[in-house]
């Protein structure tokens, strides 16, 4: 048996250690909104947060995500940075399919959690582990830019 | 008045529990099917619906399916306009499949692809739109004992002018029913409209942005078991033997399912599954196609390409004036095959019982989905239910339906519901590919360099002769040759020859762009190569050949201005320029600016996109089908590749399946030229005009003239 934190929530799961977390979050937990994409921390489809830090749930062994705060697409949105990334994928219309998106948010929002005003470079080096067949790249960019202004207007007003 | 036209028929009648319920079809005699053109079924079918309940929302019954091109929600905009109703008040529900209600008027069967959901229904939806607001118009009449025309619709209520009575569309729905469907309705005119060409809100986008969004391999059903598998590596090899001793000792492993070619591991999870499928001891029976190669296949289209082919387009003797022109020119193109790689990967889950079958998945083509799910189990159609689910992605992938029947030939021998899903590699390695295809080209050219004669043959497989064979005709496959046929340039003598040649090693489909995407990169590269062998300026000598294109011109004009064309560039970068045309009856161009390494590594910096697509109904989602279609275009053109070695695909995840990601990305302008003419294909045209414009750009920095894709591999080998 295996616990977890998970959006705030224990979890007690019956897997093996070595199960990655996505298919504990998938097909033990029901949580659906992390994809599965290409297995190998290729694509980030299954982005998820392990203390804020963005992980390939993919290749993550369930057996080390246990003690840490593990976030998942369900509850970004309660996050400042997910709620103004969420917002941003709004307001921009960035989505298209749709499926690399909870991948892409994930991503986003640990971004813009470390680096309220990150530059093209930064956006690079955080958003290039995630692949959009759909080619909304140039919206993701625009809209991590969005979210960063509102979010640093808010943290300085706050 | 607008006529309702024979191709359409309306009827109405009172919604179940309530409401008004309009139905209507459009005749589904596939126009490029002519010769196998269907009789007009003799019972009315309708073959869309909305139903307005008495809370007045608005329900759309959409056959099309959505995979991120905006379809669910450039339908209900056409419908809305004319319904007069709010967007926020309309709501898509997925259709079952049913040929006979929910054909495309293209092709004749259930289909989304083919850039054709608004260009097909740009007008039925507006007219059921326009004939239920003049039914709820006329009931609200009727109540208040009034003149119809002295009252109006807008926002879902009707408003009696004189009076300022008011009736929500909710209040009138069930007397609405009763009445007669009109046979003549008045569409609005353009400069009234409210929606139509306006940026709206995408109806799908805020369940995709919290992750709620349902895709196939969300499904979750009591009992359900998880399935992945391995099918033979080589095309028409068999499953000799498996030793399944070590996978059923797998903590959570239940079965071992064995089909003639493949191979599957049901478990709980989708992890035992995996570890299930790496334990097993497959043995493999390659059969006839064990050692072919790439080389093999190419070496077979160029022997045909010394073929003559079946003419498709001809004016004047192109081969006569070539043989006589002041000077010539003449090439090989090819480009290889192409693996879609949608990001979700292929899936399906099946439920089979003695008596029913039902089957869960995301599909470009339900109805066939459903037939092969039949056929399968050996159940009646009517035994068989399909339900559909947003596409994570399709690309032309899910135009196939392999992957559905294979789950159910699994689902066969598993009790209770199995969802089969794909590794990425099993998605890679047995997709349904772009075709390598292999194009002899040649122009006469005057003492100027001038253009006075084209030949272009096209050699590759037909996909249309075996996914849709009434479109095959006469030799001729409509997709193959599209794009080229319709070469714009004013050219006295033409001729467009196609050799059908197919290597059945390896399946080939739809991809992206489809036929047009791989005759636009050999028109576009060839035509860059005559002005540039006239030492004229690529977007001049295009422009003279266009005097009969205005459209065409029109969009060329505006890419090169937006583009800086002619303005200086650093060292080392180039612009190239495209053009495209083509059955989808859009107009495109596309100025690319690349800069290429020392290496050979080409990093495009910068693409400027002219779309003339006519009437446009959400331009926010035309600019976005426009820039995701090139970055799939780029992907394409610097990396992408399929090869084969003994039969097998030598790719298998996203570390060979290179794609373009965020940092490779070049800023994207897309820019809308306007007008009223009947709308365009917008979904595909942006792939296919951005191969030519970024090898163009690349002969601009480099002088090097790639005529085989990928880009990338060819400057290293150069």
């Amino acid at each position: 048996m295996v616990k977890l934190r998970i959006n705030g929530k224990s979890h007690t799961v019956d897997a093996s250690p070595d199960m990655p977390l996505l298919w504990v979050l998938r097909d033990l937990l029901g949580m659906n909104g992390t994809k599965f994409g290409c297995g190998v921390a290729l694509c980030g489809a299954c982005t998820v947060h392990l203390d804020g830090i963005p992980r390939r749930a993919c290749v993550m062994p369930v057996g080390a995500a246990v003690g840490h705060a593990i976030t998942t697409i369900e509850a970004i949105g309660a996050t400042p940075a997910g709620k103004k990334v969420q917002q941003a994928w709004l307001d921009l219309e960035v989505v298209q399919c749709g499926y690399c998106q909870s991948g892409q948010i994930m991503a986003a929002a640990a971004l813009l959690a470390k680096i309220p005003a990150p530059t093209d470079t930064d956006i690079d080096q955080a958003m290039s582990g995630n692949i959009c067949r759909c080619g909304t790249y140039p919206r993701i960019r625009e809209a991590i830019k969005r979210a960063a202004q509102t979010h640093s207007t808010a943290e300085r007003g706050g | 008045m607008e006529r309702v036209s024979r191709r359409e028929l309306l009827f109405a009648g009172a919604a179940a529990g309530g409401g008004l319920l309009l139905g209507w079809r459009v005749d589904a005699r596939p126009r490029i099917i002519a010769a196998a053109a269907q009789a007009t079924p003799s019972a009315f079918a309708p073959n869309a619906f909305i139903r307005i309940g008495r809370d007045g929302r608005v329900t759309m019954v959409i056959g099309q399916v959505e995979m991120g091109q905006g379809t669910y929600t450039s339908l209900p905009m056409l419908l809305a306009e004319e319904l007069e109703v709010g967007l926020e008040q309309v709501q898509v529900e997925h259709a079952p499949p049913d040929d006979k209600l929910y054909a495309n008027p293209l092709v004749g069967f259930q289909m989304t692809g083919a850039s054709t959901s608004v260009k097909e229904l740009y007008e039925p939806m507006r007219r059921a739109g326009a004939a239920a607001r003049s039914m709820l118009v006329a009931a609200a009449a009727q109540t208040w004992n009034v003149d119809a025309a002295s009252c109006r619709a807008h926002r879902g209520v009707v408003t009696h002018t004189p009076t300022s009575r008011a009736l929500v569309y909710g209040a009138l729905v069930d007397r609405a029913a009763k009445l007669p469907v009109p046979t003549q309705v008045s569409l609005k005119d353009p400069k009234d409209f409210t929606l139509i060409g306006t940026p709206a809100k995408r109806l799908d986008t805020p369940a995709k942005v919290k992750g709620t969004a349902q895709y196939s391999i969300d499904v979750r059903l009591p009992g359900m078991k998880i399935a992945t598998v391995a099918a033979s590596p080589v095309l028409g090899g068999k499953l000799a033997s498996v030793d399944e001793s070590k996978a059923k000792a797998i903590k959570g492993v239940h079965q071992i399912v064995r089909l003639d070619d493949a191979v599957a591991v049901v478990a709980d999870n989708m992890w035992a599954a995996k570890q299930g499928l790496a334990a097993l001891a497959i043995r493999w029976d390659d059969g006839p196609n064990a050692t072919v190669s790439t080389a093999d296949i190419v070496q077979g289209l160029a022997a045909a390409a010394e073929t003559p082919g079946v003419v498709a387009r001809k004016e004047g003797d192109a081969a006569t004036a070539i043989a006589s022109a002041a000077g010539t020119k003449e090439a090989v193109y090819q480009v290889p095959f192409l693996a879609h790689a949608t990001m979700e990967p292929m899936n399906c889950t099946v439920h089979v019982r003695p008596d029913r079958c039902e089957v869960w998945t995301g599909s470009q083509v339900l109805t066939r989905a459903q037939a092969t799910a039949a056929k399968v189990t050996g159940l009646p159609l009517e035994k068989v239910v399909v339900h559909n689910h947003l596409l994570g992605g399709g690309f032309g992938r899910r135009l196939e339906f392999d992957y559905v029947t294979q789950a159910v030939r699994i689902a066969k021998q598993v009790e209770g519901p199995v969802k089969v899903i794909w590794t990425r590699e099993e998605d890679i390695q047995h997709d349904v590919y772009r075709p390598y295809y292999y194009d002899r080209i040649a122009a006469g050219l005057d003492a100027r360099g001038q253009p006075i004669a084209w030949t272009h043959r096209i050699v590759g497989p037909s996909i249309i002769a075996r996914w849709a064979p009434p479109a095959f005709q006469n030799g001729i496959d409509p997709d193959a040759l599209d794009g080229a046929v319709q070469l714009l340039y004013d050219i006295p003598a033409i001729q467009v020859e196609y050799v059908r040649h197919e290597e059945p090693v390896v399946s080939t489909g739809f991809w992206r762009g489809v036929g047009v995407t791989h005759n636009t990169f050999v028109i576009e590269s060839f035509i860059d190569e005559l002005a540039a062998a006239a030492k004229e300026d690529p977007v001049a000598y295009r422009r003279a050949l266009l005097g009969k294109s205005p459209r065409a011109r029109t969009v060329l004009d505006v890419a090169a201005k937006a583009a800086g064309w002619g303005q200086p560039l650093p060292a080392g970068r180039g612009r190239g320029v495209s053009l495209l045309y083509s059955g989808w009856g859009s107009y495109l161009a596309q100025v690319a600016e690349v800069a290429v390494s020392k290496s050979g590594e080409v990093r495009v910096h910068r693409i400027v996109c002219a779309v003339d697509c006519g009437t446009v109904v959400n331009p926010d989602t035309v600019k976005a089908q426009i820039e995701g279609g090139i970055v799939f275009g780029v992907s394409g053109a610097l990396y992408g590749e399929v090869t084969l070695k003994n039969g097998r695909v030598e790719q298998s995840n996203f570390n060979n399946v290179r794609v373009l990601r965020i940092n490779e990305t070049p800023a994207i302008e897309v820019h809308l030229v306007r007008n009223g003419e009947a709308p365009g294909g917008i979904g595909e045209p942006g792939t296919a005009v951005t191969a030519p414009a970024v090898a163009n750009a690349v002969f601009a920095a480099t002088g090097k003239r790639i005529r085989t894709l990928p880009l990338e591999r060819q400057l290293r080998s150069a």
